[in-house]
């Protein structure tokens, strides 16, 4: 294998890896935030008890999102030097941005947040758990800005042999960099949402911590609702952002070979990648995929087979990444629905509660999935149409990233299995304060 | 001119991340060492708890003004020092990870684990930071395209390797005395003792450094060609260092701990500053051809860029300095058996 592609999944897996971390800290944060708010404003012990048995599943999430994070800002210069070179008078400055003014605040607050439980007021205490929120969330504004240039390049000009900056201002307020933001962080919110509905739905069915847990339950219901049908709605606006600005990948995550007016969309398809065609495609309603892309029954979409070979993504894995994502986007709504509709009644609801706990993982799936379609369906472009990801590799020797991605791997698993095994175990053990009784 | 200054704020970035994030390094390395039970370890975690995580910032933000104002010095350090940085990340990750998980479990297995990781993971980095930034201060072997013609054995030279003690013993100094702060009892006796001791290990590196600055590298020789440009810092930071570094050991005799630190402090922005001014031009010095080095001009981002990330830093760093400051003033108590306490009932 040659250092390219080892380094592709390298980067591969640590960018998985880390976006395992990150959704629940973004949205979880919020949620902790408000939780303190209620308490600093009605002395309610229980929502302080509520703080700290989420921010306790918060720090080791926030802990590995922080650590694996540094990996990535590095790897760009390590396995992507000719990338850094070419483009690093716009993207660099976005991660440097990021860095100063946002990241410093998150992490000094959480350190003062973390040890001043007993020391601040509540009211003070509340305020650093907001700076903390804020700046995390900041933060995945300026890296998605970043992610956003790579996919939609804008406020640049070719000179010297790299991408010079010629209009800042277009950059962090293009609209393809704010669609993505408010798509990833929904997902976020959706997973945070979700992620404590589940945990509470755990201690719900066994009928302990009933209060404790069924208003954090009915917190993360609310947050897993709004965001899940913003998803629903601002996707669909997304993707025809996409389809005006990366033609290929949406004809990639529809499988769509020929150019066709008023195309359909299908209800099943199985794509023949090597073939040029689908196998299957089943189910056909005319002129929906055009609607979706264009707001137009009649418009054209341009299929695969129109652009050059050498242009197209991946589309099996872009298409599938893309079913998976849609599909569970569909249902998160669902599920909220129906829980916000039992939300006082949930010790007679054991079935939803047991849907709730085993829907833990499916977010996950669907912000995984999210960036497979966002990342393969951008190839085999690195920044979209300016630079091939081949050439933007380091000319580095394969066997250093061999090394490295196997060291990554293990690496990477066992902090894994440590952090579930310290999240399940705490979440399981429930609150530290009986407050059953209350 | 814009790409001078950042040439200066580069220096600093880093410097700084040296002087913060050096003592947390330190520390981590000297654990095993200090520690003699389980109070003292955690002792020594809680010293370090509240400033560790906004320490590396700055090692994020100085990869980030690396990249965002010096792309072609980013892209060249970075893949160059491949199998170096990567020690360092996953040292860092390693430590990173052992003082949030540490105590999340009684288990002494578990914490014998983690320890272990703390201290190569603060060993690594502290170490191979030191034979990164004396390679770079030698010259690397970057050919004309910009390609590094070594493997990491080219960088583990008798100079490389003597930078790389220097800073291991320069952050084993420093985190020891910071020990020595904030403790007090058995704890604070035993890390004033390591920091009496340590300094004359560091006082004769430092010396050995210089002596052989002399003959591995062109600082001098750049000092001494401009000394029009040089003659403040020529003198000033020379001069300023070593005495720090003989102020450590004066408020060291006397048990001005918190004074001994600021020495140490001083000690290490002025060792860096002495290298990174004497390299300018350059950042990357080529040694199989001048020609080929990397310099602040041809390495830099476009002047737009260069602006822009100027308006950034005037803005937020006076705000970081200041928000850090007051996290610092915060937790400026000693630790004792109170925040042993806190640990155990908010479950840090």
């Amino acid at each position: 294998m040659d250092a390219l592609l080892l380094s592709r999944l390298q980067f591969a897996a640590a960018t998985y890896f880390h976006f395992l971390f990150v959704p629940l800290t973004l949205g979880l944060s919020i949620l902790i935030a408000v939780m303190e708010t209620r308490f600093a404003r009605s002395g309610d012990e229980e929502y302080r008890n509520m703080a700290r048995f989420w921010g306790k599943i918060f720090l080791i999430n926030f802990a590995i999102g922080v650590v694996t994070g540094i990996t990535l800002e590095f790897q760009f210069g390590t396995n992507w030097s000719r990338y850094s070179r070419y483009v690093g008078d716009i993207f660099g400055s976005l991660l440097a941005i990021e860095a100063t003014a946002a990241f410093f605040l998150e992490s000094t607050f959480i350190a003062v947040w973390a040890l001043t439980w007993n020391r601040l007021s509540a009211k003070a205490h509340a305020v650093t758990i907001w700076l903390v929120a804020f700046a995390s969330n900041l933060s995945a504004v300026w890296i998605l800005t970043a992610n956003a240039w790579m996919q939609h390049p804008v406020g640049y000009t070719i000179r010297g042999g790299r991408a010079e900056l010629t209009d800042f201002f277009a950059v962090v307020t293009q609209p393809f960099a704010w669609h993505t933001i408010l798509h990833t962080l929904s997902g976020a919110y959706i997973l945070s949402g979700m992620f404590v509905m589940g945990v509470s739905a755990y201690h719900l069915l066994r009928r302990q911590h009933v209060s404790f847990f069924s208003r954090s339950f009915r917190m993360g219901t609310v947050m897993a609702l709004i965001f899940s049908v913003v998803a629903v709605v601002h996707g669909h606006v997304q993707g025809s952002e996409v389809a005006k600005a990366q033609p290929t990948k949406l004809a990639a995550m529809e499988s769509l070979w020929e150019t066709k007016q008023r195309a359909p969309q299908h209800l099943l398809v199985i794509p023949d990648a090597k073939g040029e065609r689908n196998r299957l495609e089943l189910g056909a309603m005319p002129g929906v995929l055009s609607l979706l892309a264009y707001h137009d029954i009649n418009a054209t979409v341009k299929g695969l087979k129109d652009f050059p070979k050498e242009d197209r993504p991946p589309v099996t894995i872009t298409f599938l990444a893309f079913r998976i994502m849609i599909g569970l986007g569909f249902l998160f709504p669902v599920l909220a629905l129906w829980a916000f509709w039992k939300r006082n009644r949930l010790l007679e609801s054991p079935r939803l509660l047991k849907v709730m706990l085993y829907a833990i993982p499916l977010p996950y799936i669907a912000s995984q999935a999210g960036w497979t379609v966002t990342e393969v369906g951008r190839q085999p472009w690195v920044v979209y149409g300016v630079m091939r990801t081949a050439e933007a590799g380091s000319p580095i020797a394969p066997s250093q990233v061999a090394v490295s991605l196997t060291a990554f791997v293990v690496v990477y698993s066992l902090l894994g299995l440590a952090a579930f095994y310290l999240m399940a175990r705490h979440a399981k053990q429930g609150p530290a304060v009986d407050v059953a009784a209350s | 001119m814009l790409a001078s200054v950042w040439f200066v704020l580069w220096g600093l970035l880093w410097a700084v991340y040296f002087m913060l994030g050096g003592f947390d390094l330190g520390l981590g390395i000297m654990q095993p060492l200090i520690a003699r039970s389980e109070g003292d370890r955690r002792m020594i975690g809680q010293a370090m708890g509240p400033y560790w995580n906004g320490n590396e910032v700055w090692l994020i933000a100085a990869g980030g003004v690396t990249f965002a104002a010096f792309p072609t010095t980013y892209a060249v350090m970075f893949s160059g020092l491949y199998s170096a940085l990567m020690l360092i990340l996953f040292g860092l990750i390693l430590r990173g990870i052992a003082l949030e998980f540490r105590n999340q479990s009684r288990s002494g297995a578990w914490k014998s684990l983690w320890d272990a990781c703390l201290m190569v993971g603060s060993f690594l980095p502290a170490f191979l930071l030191g034979v990164a930034f004396a390679n770079i201060f030698q010259g690397l072997p970057i050919d004309q395209d910009g390609v590094f013609r070594g493997t990491l054995w080219t960088l583990l030279n008798p100079y490389g390797l003597l930078g790389g003690l220097l800073f291991l013993l320069l952050f084993v100094e420093h985190g020891t005395l910071w020990l020595a702060v904030k403790t007090t009892g058995a704890l604070h006796e035993r890390a004033g003792r390591w920091a009496k001791g340590l300094w004359w290990a560091l006082a004769a590196t430092a010396v050995g450094f210089l002596i052989a600055t002399w003959y591995a590298t062109r600082l001098y020789a750049n000092y001494l060609q401009n000394p029009m440009l040089f003659s403040v810092p020529i003198v000033l930071i020379p001069a300023v260092t070593v005495a720090a570094l003989f102020g450590i050991r004066l408020f060291a005799a006397k048990n001005r701990w918190g004074r001994a630190w600021i020495a140490s402090a001083v000690t290490i922005v002025g060792a860096t500053f002495f290298g990174v001014i004497g390299l300018y031009p350059n950042m990357l010095p080529s040694n199989l051809n001048p020609t080929y080095s990397l310099t602040v001009h041809n390495a830099a981002s476009s002047p737009l860029t260069l602006k822009i990330m100027l308006v950034v830093a005037v803005i937020f760093v006076p705000v970081v300095i200041a928000y850090q400051s007051w996290a610092y003033k915060l937790f400026h108590h000693k630790v004792s058996e109170e925040d042993l306490a806190y640990e155990e009932a908010y479950g840090q």
